[in-house]
């Protein structure tokens, strides 16, 4: 606020002082100049007559010659003010509008609004360094599930766009340097509710700055970053970042998760999916074969680990291999968009394809002549760009690569749904028919749609009723919970899937389970289920009757009339 | 030598001389307080307060406080001459004139308070 007011006032010192020292001049000058009355006799102007004529000629509004006919000195007086000070006056007007257009200017304004914003933010919000594919898809996320952000990026166009952007929640945004901590200053790092900074920016340097800023100013925040190399990403581990991203390798792992377990791949989707949305068809990868990958960079090195890891046959093909160093075994060299390259490495008897070089027109070639080579082939393609999405859809790739939206969904379940992550970590180390298991109680539980997955704590907030007395604690157990409140015999479409109670980690606990004060509960469930659970948590009439079966009488009067009727009962009886 | 801070330093001292030039005298005597120093107590105020603008300092603030003080008292008191000499009957009363003085007597307490703010800055800068 301070740097605008004195911007302006610095700016408009020289104007106003011009200003102040014409009219000075003006007036002295009329008062001096001897006129006269209506009468003829001699008379002098005084100061009040004197500015009220230089005010109303200076501004160029010109009432005429008040209180009486000046005489011709007096004029040749005026016609010299009239010239300086409209001069004058026309010099400041510009002044500030030049002032006001002013980059620095709009710019100072503009950061000032933005801090404004952010410091009345009362919910708790994440700030997002880096509005990309990435960053967009993540704020989006966000956004969508009403959690708020704030967007910090260099690019004013960026900037725009995310204004145009058709976004749930109003989500502030800074153009500047996320490098500088000023900035992350300024974009709330120290605001009170932050719970987090999320690097997203294409640089892994910026990124590095980004988290060690973060952690200097505030070591109790978490921080996400992004990143790509290997030596960054030791790096930022040595200071402490809570969680590190690469694309590449979080996406191998998951190919190679669904390789060996696809009932695994499918529920994660399921789960990570946006609610109400269709459930994603199955599509398994072949276990055994021969796999063909195209392009040896970032991200062929890292299929080419993980493949290696599940046992199958692969054949790398690139066009550089000065450059990118691979395998010395079942190698071809070639860009793969040609037959020739990609009958060298045997795609007649290949069972699947990765394309994954970083441009997309070649991998979309690559697709359509291994296609062509080969129609039985299972295709992964990796696409670079969010734009090309139609002609991938369109190629018929059976799993679609896309960098960014695996970071968002990664990240964007780590912020939102801690336990929701924590659960899919955990059940990666459970037996495939787990998975498979699981699948069906969910086939059984959601129609076509994605379900919904919550977490809740069993706490004053969230929880009322649960927390307000003691007398049905013994009671509480996970089956309660999932009791509808309309008819207690009846169970609600909800399947807990992880409830955590001190450190003791309880995967799909049984609903016998008690609950107790600060335990957490992951649930899932069709859309629709968790407001009426809801009922359950805030309402202690509603847990009442879950409890016992009966409805208990909630006023004074009939409190007291239930409790004499069981006394007569009771003394009768 | 800095010439902004010459000049700096030029108004505001000459704001305060002014100033006591005009209130020095009979106070209720229009014969002791003449129009055209009045005159120039306000111009010099007012270049005077626009030349505090835009210094961050603390300093600098107090000083502009000062000086929007001055003028307010100032303002105030040249229209109660405008009122008293246009819009009343009585002209110029020894009643007026004692509020008019009273009045700039109050902004030169801000004028001082203002020479005062500018000699411990210099003071400071020096050490």
């Amino acid at each position: 606020m301070d740097s605008i007011v004195f911007l302006i006032m610095r700016r408009m010192r020289a104007p106003l002082i011009m200003l102040i020292a014409s009219y000075a001049v003006a007036i002295m000058g009329l008062v001096l100049i001897p006129g006269q009355d209506g009468a003829g006799h001699p008379w002098s102007m005084g100061f009040f007559h004197a500015f009220y004529v230089v005010a109303y000629t200076s501004t160029t509004i010109g009432f005429g010659e008040i209180p009486y006919p000046f005489t011709d000195a007096q004029r040749l007086w005026v016609t010299a003010t009239i010239f300086g000070t409209v001069a004058i006056w026309i010099y400041a007007a510009g002044t500030l509008i030049a002032l006001l257009q002013d980059a620095t200017f709009s710019r100072a304004l503009a950061e000032r609004r933005f801090r404004a914003r952010v410091q009345r933010l009362r919910d708790p919000f994440y700030l997002v360094c880096g509005y990309g594919q990435t960053g967009g898809a993540l704020v989006r996320a966000l956004t969508d599930r009403h959690r708020r952000a704030v967007v910090i990026d260099l690019d004013p166009e960026r900037v725009s766009l995310l204004l145009l952007e058709n976004l749930r929640e109003y989500v502030p945004a800074l153009t500047g340097d996320a490098r500088r901590p000023s900035n992350l200053l300024a974009a709330g790092l120290d605001h009170p509710r932050c719970l987090g900074v999320v690097a997203l920016t294409d640089v892994n340097e910026t990124n590095l700055k980004i988290a060690i800023a973060s952690k200097l100013l505030r070591p109790s925040l978490r921080v996400v970053c992004r990143t790509d190399s290997d030596h960054v990403a030791a790096n930022l581990n040595s200071f402490g970042t809570d969680h590190i991203y690469d694309p590449f390798d979080t996406f191998a792992l998951h190919m190679a998760i669904a390789i060996e377990a696809p009932c695994l791949t499918l529920l994660r989707s399921w789960l990570i999916g946006e609610t109400g949305t269709p459930l994603p068809e199955p599509r398994d990868p072949p276990a055994k074969g021969l796999w063909i990958l195209c392009g040896y960079g970032r991200f062929g090195r890292a299929m080419y680990r993980h493949l290696k890891g599940q046992g199958l046959d692969l054949v790398v093909v690139d066009a550089d291999p000065q450059l990118t160093d691979p395998p010395k075994g079942g190698f071809v060299q070639g860009e793969g968009t040609g037959a020739p390259t990609l009958e060298q490495a045997h795609i007649e008897r290949a069972v699947a394809l990765v394309a994954g070089t970083d441009d997309d027109a070649t991998n979309l070639s690559i697709i359509m002549t291994a296609r062509q080579l080969n129609r039985d082939l299972f295709v992964v393609a990796r696409k670079n760009h969010l734009d090309n999405s139609e002609l991938f859809q369109r190629v018929g790739a059976q799993v679609i690569m896309h960098p960014s939206m695996i970071i968002a969904d990664g990240i964007r379940v780590r912020l939102t749904l801690p336990m929701l992550w924590e659960f899919l970590t955990l059940s990666r180390f459970q037996d495939p028919a787990w998975a498979c298991e699981l699948l069906s109680r969910l086939c059984g539980l959601l129609d076509t749609e994605i379900p919904e997955v919550w977490q809740i704590a069993i706490a004053a907030d969230q929880a009322p009723a649960l927390c307000a007395g003691d007398e049905h604690a013994a009671a509480l157990t996970l089956g309660l919970l999932l009791a509808d409140p309309r008819e207690r015999t009846r169970q609600l479409p909800v399947i807990p899937l992880l409830l955590e109670h001190n450190d003791e980690r309880h995967l799909l606990p049984d609903l016998a389970l008690r609950v107790r004060k600060g335990d957490q509960v992951l649930f899932c469930a069709r859309e629709g289920a968790r407001s009426v659970m809801d009922w359950t948590l805030h309402d202690p009439h509603v847990l009442h009757y879950l409890v016992t079966g009966e409805d208990a009488p909630a006023g004074w009067v009939w409190r007291r009339l239930a409790r004499r009727r069981r006394h007569r009962g009771a003394s009768g009886g | 030598m800095n010439p902004e801070k010459v000049v700096f330093g030029f108004f505001i001292v000459l704001a305060l001389t002014l100033n006591f030039g005009f209130v020095l005298g009979d106070i209720d005597n229009p014969a002791h307080h003449h129009k055209w120093e009045l005159f120039a107590v306000i111009v010099v105020n007012l270049i005077a307060t626009v030349l505090k603008f835009g210094d961050r300092s603390q300093v600098g603030a107090l000083l502009l406080a000062t000086s929007l003080v001055a003028m307010l008292q100032l303002t105030a008191a040249a229209l109660v001459w405008i009122v008293a000499v246009y819009a009343t009957a009585d002209g110029l009363a020894a009643g007026t004139m004692a509020s008019i003085v009273s009045l700039t007597a109050g902004a030169m307490i801000a004028n001082v308070i203002s020479v005062i703010l500018l000699v411990i800055e210099t003071f400071l800068l020096r050490r």
